[in-house]
Formats: C-alpha cells, structure tokens, sequence
C-alpha cells in the first residue's frame, strides 16, 4: 500500500505472478482490439495491466463475413471466425510491439504482453507455439475454446480432458520458460476437470473464460439470424455470473495452485473483485470496452482501490480465491 | 454522437422508400427510418445472407435517412438489385461527424462517392449561415454526382474537375482546392496589409460577427491517394482540415481492431472516420497502405 500525501491510502494493485511484472490486474482479451501492434499499444496506454494479441494461427485462416459483431447493453455475439493472416504478420506485429514506439518512445512498450494460438490440430498447436515463442512475448495463451468455428473445426479441444490435455503437451514442447495460460469453454459439463487435466499437462495458468453458447438473434422483420454463421459465441455482463462460477470451479480443482484470468463480462472495479474472490489473480476486460469506453482498464483499477480501502483491503492476496477459504 | 451511447449495435431491417440511380454505377437508397445521423457518419448496412458493409450517411433530415453507394464487388451488387419496399439491416449512426461554427467557410472536397456525404454536410452547414466551396471530382461528366441538387443549396458555390475536361477544370479537384487556399491566403494577406479585417475575402461571401468564423476548414471524403494530397496541401498552408478516412470495418463500434491504424491504433470506425489532419499527419499508414479482412497490409 502506498500511503499519498499522508491522508489518501491507495491500494496497490501490482502483482508478481508467474514472474512477470503486472501494474494492475486488467488485462485486455483475446480478440478486442487486437489486430496490430498499434492497437495493443493503444491500450497499453490507457492503462490495461497486459495485452492479449488476436488469437493467431499457424497458417494463415479466414474468418466469416459480415454481420460477425453484434451487441446491446446486456451481451455482445460474435462469430468473427478467428481470420488471421498467419505467422508472418505475427511476427511483425509482435516485434513492432516490442521495439520502441514509433512517434512516442516514451510510451515504448512495457506493458507485458500474452501471444494467444490457435490451431486446428494439435501439431498445428505445436508449430505455432514454436513460431510464437521465438518471439518472446512475456505469456502464451493457448485457444482450446471458440465456440464459433465449430461448423469447420468440430467441438473445441476444451470439450474433453485428453483432447485439452494433448494439446497443452504439444504446446509446451515450444515454450520453454514462458509461461503457458490455457483458454478454457464454459460449455461443458465440469471445467475443473478440463482444468485439472491441462494443469496436470503442464499449463502454468488458466484463462476463464471464452464465450458461452453459442447463442443467435434473429431479425423480426426479415425473419433470418443476424450473425452470416448463423450462431456466435455470448459475451458481455449478461455471462458474468457464469464465468465466475467457472473461475471457481477452476479453482478448487486445481487447489489454487495456478494463476487464473478470470475473464467473462467484466465492466467494474467490483465485477473484478468478485472474480478475484471466486480464485482469479487477473481479470480479462473485452465487451467493456463497447461500453466504457478504452477507459475502462483505468476505471476499473481505480473502482477496484476505492472499494479495498472503503473495505480495509491491504492487498490483492487477502482477495483471491476468498470464497474457498 | 458516437455509438456508444445508445447501447444498441445490433442490426434491424427496414423498407426501402425510394431509390435513386444517380449514374450507371451509383443509386441512392431512401429508407422509412431517421437514425439521427450527423454528416460524416456512417452506417453498416446488412443484406440477409449476403454480408454487411459500412456506408456513409448520405441524409438523415430526421424522418428519412439514406445512403448513396458505388456497385464495386459482390455486396453492392446484391444490395444494387433490390427494389423499393425490400428489407435492408441498418445500425448506427456510427463514428465521428465533421463540426463547424455558425457563420463559417468550408470548403469541400469530394471524389468518388464522397459527393454524397458532403452534400450532407452543406446541406446542414448552410442552415448554420455557413458559406461553402464545394470541389466536385469525377473521371468525367456523367460520373459527377450531386451536382444538381448542390447547385440548389443556398450560399454554396460549385466547382466541378473532370480528368477528361467534360466539365468543368480538366485535372485533379485537389488543383481547384489548392488555387481557392492561395486566392484566400493572398488576399488575406492583402487585407492584413492594409490593416483591413479579412471579411471579404473572396471565399468569404458572407459578413459575420465571430473573427474565427471567417477562419475557413476544408473538408474531404473521396479516394485515400485524394485525401493524402489535400492533407499536405493543409498542412503546408496551415488551413484546418479533416478528413473522411476507410478501413476494412467489421464491428463499427470499436471492439474488433480491425481498422486500427499505425502507429497510433486508433480505430477509424470509432475515433473517426472524420479524423482531424493533424492526427492524420502523424498515421504512417495514411496514403501508403491499409489492411483486409484478415489484418494483412495492402499497398495502395
Ligand atoms: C466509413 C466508410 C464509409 C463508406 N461509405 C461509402 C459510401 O457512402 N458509398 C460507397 O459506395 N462506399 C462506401 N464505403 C465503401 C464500401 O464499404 C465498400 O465499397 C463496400 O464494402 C464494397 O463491398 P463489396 O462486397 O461490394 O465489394 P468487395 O469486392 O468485397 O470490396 C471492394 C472494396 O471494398 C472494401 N470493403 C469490403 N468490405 C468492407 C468492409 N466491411 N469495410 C470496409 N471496406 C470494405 C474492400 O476492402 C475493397 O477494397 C465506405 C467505407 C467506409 C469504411
Ligand atoms: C469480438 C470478439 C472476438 C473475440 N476473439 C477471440 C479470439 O480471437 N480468441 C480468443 O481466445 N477469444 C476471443 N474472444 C473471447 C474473449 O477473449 C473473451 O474470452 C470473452 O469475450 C468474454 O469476455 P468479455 O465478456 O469481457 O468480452 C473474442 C470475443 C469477442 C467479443
Ligand atoms: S471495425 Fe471493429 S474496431 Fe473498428
């Protein structure tokens, strides 16, 4: 805790986790603004604790037309279909990232970041781990888990416990000292044990969670579904309840022993709070940003230390995972 | 108004209430829906089973809105073919708006089917007491758009280029843009001179109280290599100017990062796509290279 002019206290919202340096819990998801290294940077300054890249593939994939990004108050669909250009724009855009910044140095980067794969295979899981971790990036998260290119790819790996777990191995073959996050889906019938076997795989921490569903709206006049794939996967406050009960159960079945990034509609200092309660050390923001704005990585840090101190907080660990204590 | 704040961004269809074919390639769509749009807007407009795409607004008067769209590829070819009463999804309005003061002088410059949404623009600025200059481009003639009905707009003066000289100055409306610039910048100069306020300058027909009123803004909506030209003209003679820019959008709403661009990351889909000259100064991608649907560079 930091102690400002002798009367405000503000807590400290940095943490060490898995060796890496984090200024604040917020870390941005997977596929929000998060195309290029000038996006990611964008959001490095405005104040997100870490950047999730779009999640990237081995070769290069094409995604589904227009409409894919749907949204109101309660939920955003998406079925964007994961388009990626392949390893060669990676690799670009992940060394610009990390080289000085072009027009402000002073907003060069430091802002950790997390490389997250894709593939439809696990040795394609394999080739692109390698590929990425020559790349250094400070994590790697490992996509088992969208549930909106299952028309083309089957049921995600995160559907069952050898497919996560092989894929988990696969990865970890590449990485050497990074440290490896592994996505998981809320559309299964026990994610502690989807969890409990990527860990036993290796993984070093665990990200929940991707979308729900899937889930379609349909238009009333045109009488058709609005997304082009027909379905996408639910995003948003309306699946909050649902991703903290999946950091829970994720929790307890690996005793805490991993970090977690409790990600699934997270707008506020205190829907944070109450994912780190359920066993998150970190917190993926996405949706929020349709809603508050880029801002929404500072706000939620100063909600989050507002609420600790009103509360006699005097660090993140007297937090997480609190329910299983 | 950004989009942000309505809290709605899923599409719903409406009837098309009246098309116009402005050339071979272009027709305007009049729907039965007014979505408050301001000028430089846009919308993404969805086809069922067909895809969605962003367009500018071309009008909104606050009972109709419409769009006005070139035939280039499989979409607006599809959305060419339908007919009046057809269902068409809109969501917006979205993105930034040009702005300007009471009083003051714009000048406009359109190529493409940028004609359309700077029609918007002088449509609302005149009722302002704004004057305008409005540059008008096309390969040729029968390519111009808008012309008509902006010759009927009040305080407005048109000028037309053609590549081929069918109409007007035969070259590049970016030409006419910079001889205007250079008429107004001398003959300011010659006023200050005689210690004269600037208010009749030629481009200023019109007297008004604001001293920064008669301080004149270009605006630009057309082709990127039109828009890059016009930005360093701006820049050069230190006028005010912003800009229409495009990127491949698929949100609309600033989730996605596809239309991100470098090296600051800002999404042309929220943070413009009116997009002030001085942050397109600092874009190293403007007028060099913009990406697809997959987020690969593309050279123009
Ligand atoms: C903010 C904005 C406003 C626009 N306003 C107008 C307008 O008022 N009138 C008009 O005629 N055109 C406008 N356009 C361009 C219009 O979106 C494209 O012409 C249209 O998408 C072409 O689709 P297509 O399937 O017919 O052609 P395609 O053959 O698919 O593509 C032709 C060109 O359009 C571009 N394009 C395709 N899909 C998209 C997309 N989702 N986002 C951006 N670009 C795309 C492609 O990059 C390509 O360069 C605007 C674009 C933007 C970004
Ligand atoms: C537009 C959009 C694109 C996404 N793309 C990816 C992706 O490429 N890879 C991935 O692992 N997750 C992707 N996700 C899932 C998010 O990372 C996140 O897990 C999910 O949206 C829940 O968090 P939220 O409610 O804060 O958005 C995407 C989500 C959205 C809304
Ligand atoms: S189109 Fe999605 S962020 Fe601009």
């Amino acid at each position: 805790m930091i102690v400002l002019a002798g009367i405000l206290n503000v807590m400290e919202l940095k943490q060490n986790i898995l060796g890496i340096e984090f200024t604040n819990p917020t870390v941005l998801a997977s596929g929000i603004w998060g195309v290029t290294a000038s996006g990611w940077r964008c959001v490095a300054k405005n104040g997100a604790g870490a950047i999730t890249t779009k999640s990237l593939w081995d070769k290069e994939h094409k995604g589904h037309p227009n409409p894919t990004i749907i949204s109101n108050e309660y939920w955003s669909l998406n079925a964007v279909g994961i388009p990626d250009a392949g390893p060669e724009k990676a690799r670009e855009e992940i060394a610009s990232y990390m080289a000085d910044h072009p027009v402000y140095p002073e907003q060069s980067r430091r802002t950790p970041l997390v490389a997250n794969i894709v593939s439809n295979s696990k040795e394609g899981f394999g080739e692109i781990a390698k590929v990425i971790a020559e790349l250094k990036p400070d994590a790697i998260e490992v996509n088992i888990s969208c549930p909106n290119v299952e028309d083309e790819l089957g049921k995600p790996f995160a559907c069952s416990k050898p497919d996560a777990a092989g894929v988990t191995e696969a990865v970890k073959k590449h990485t050497g000292d990074i440290p490896v996050f592994v996505k998981l889906s809320p559309n299964v019938n026990n994610i502690g044990e989807i969890a409990k076997a990527v860990v036993g795989a290796g993984a070093d921490g665990i990200t929940a969670i991707n979308t729900v569903g899937p889930g379609m709206a349909i238009d009333l006049k045109s009488r058709k579904p609005i997304l082009s794939n027909r379905v996408g996967g639910l995003s948003g406050r309306a699946i909050k309840p649902v991703a903290v009960r999946c950091v829970a159960d994720c929790y307890k079945a690996t005793d805490g022993k991993v970090p977690i990034i409790g990600t699934g509609g997270i707008y506020t200092g205190e829907d944070a709070l109450e994912i780190m309660m359920a066993g998150a050390s970190l917190v993926g923001i996405g949706t929020a940003i349709w809603d508050r704005g880029e801002e929404v990585f500072k706000k939620v840090c100063e909600e989050m230390s507002e609420w600790c101190d009103a509360n006699d907080v005097k660090d993140l660990s007297e937090i997480i995972g609190s329910i299983h204590k | 108004m950004s989009c942000g704040c309505k809290k709605n961004n899923v599409p719903k269809t409406y009837k098309i209430v009246s098309i116009k074919k402005e050339t071979e390639q272009v027709q305007t769509f009049t729907f039965d829906v007014s979505l408050g749009a301001r000028p430089g807007q846009f919308v993404m407009v969805w086809l069922p089973g067909v895809d969605e795409v962003p367009m500018s607004v071309s009008m909104d008067d606050g009972k109709n809105l419409s769009i006005t769209f070139f035939q280039v590829g499989d979409m607006t070819t599809e959305l060419a073919k339908c007919k009046v009463g057809d269902l068409v999804g809109l969501r917006g309005p979205l993105g930034t708006h040009y702005e300007w003061k009471k009083g003051q002088h714009l000048i406009l410059v359109a190529g493409g089917y940028g004609a359309a949404p700077m029609y918007f623009v002088a449509n609302e600025a005149v009722k302002d007491e704004c004057t305008v200059d409005f540059i008008v481009g096309a390969r040729s003639k029968d390519l111009l758009l808008y012309t008509d009905e902006i010759k009927k707009l009040e305080n407005t003066n048109l000028h037309i280029a053609t590549d081929d000289g069918s109409e007007g100055h035969k070259g590049y409306n970016t030409e006419i843009l910079e001889k205007l610039i250079n008429q107004r910048l001398s003959s300011t100069e010659r006023q200050s001179a005689s210690g004269e306020a600037s208010k009749n300058t030629p481009l200023d027909s019109t007297p008004c109280e604001e001293p920064h009123s008669r301080k004149a803004s270009v605006f630009a909506c057309g082709p990127e290599m039109m828009l890059k030209r016009i930005s360093d003209i701006c820049a050069e003679e230190e006028v005010t100017c912003f800009l229409s820019l495009e990127r491949y959008m698929k949100c609309g709403y600033g989730l996605c990062g596809n239309c991100c661009m470098d090296p600051l990351g800002i999404r042309v889909c929220k943070d413009g796509p009116v997009i002030s000259n001085d942050i397109c100064r600092q874009l190293t991608e403007f007028g060099a290279y913009h990406r697809d649907e997959l987020g690969r560079k593309k050279k123009f």
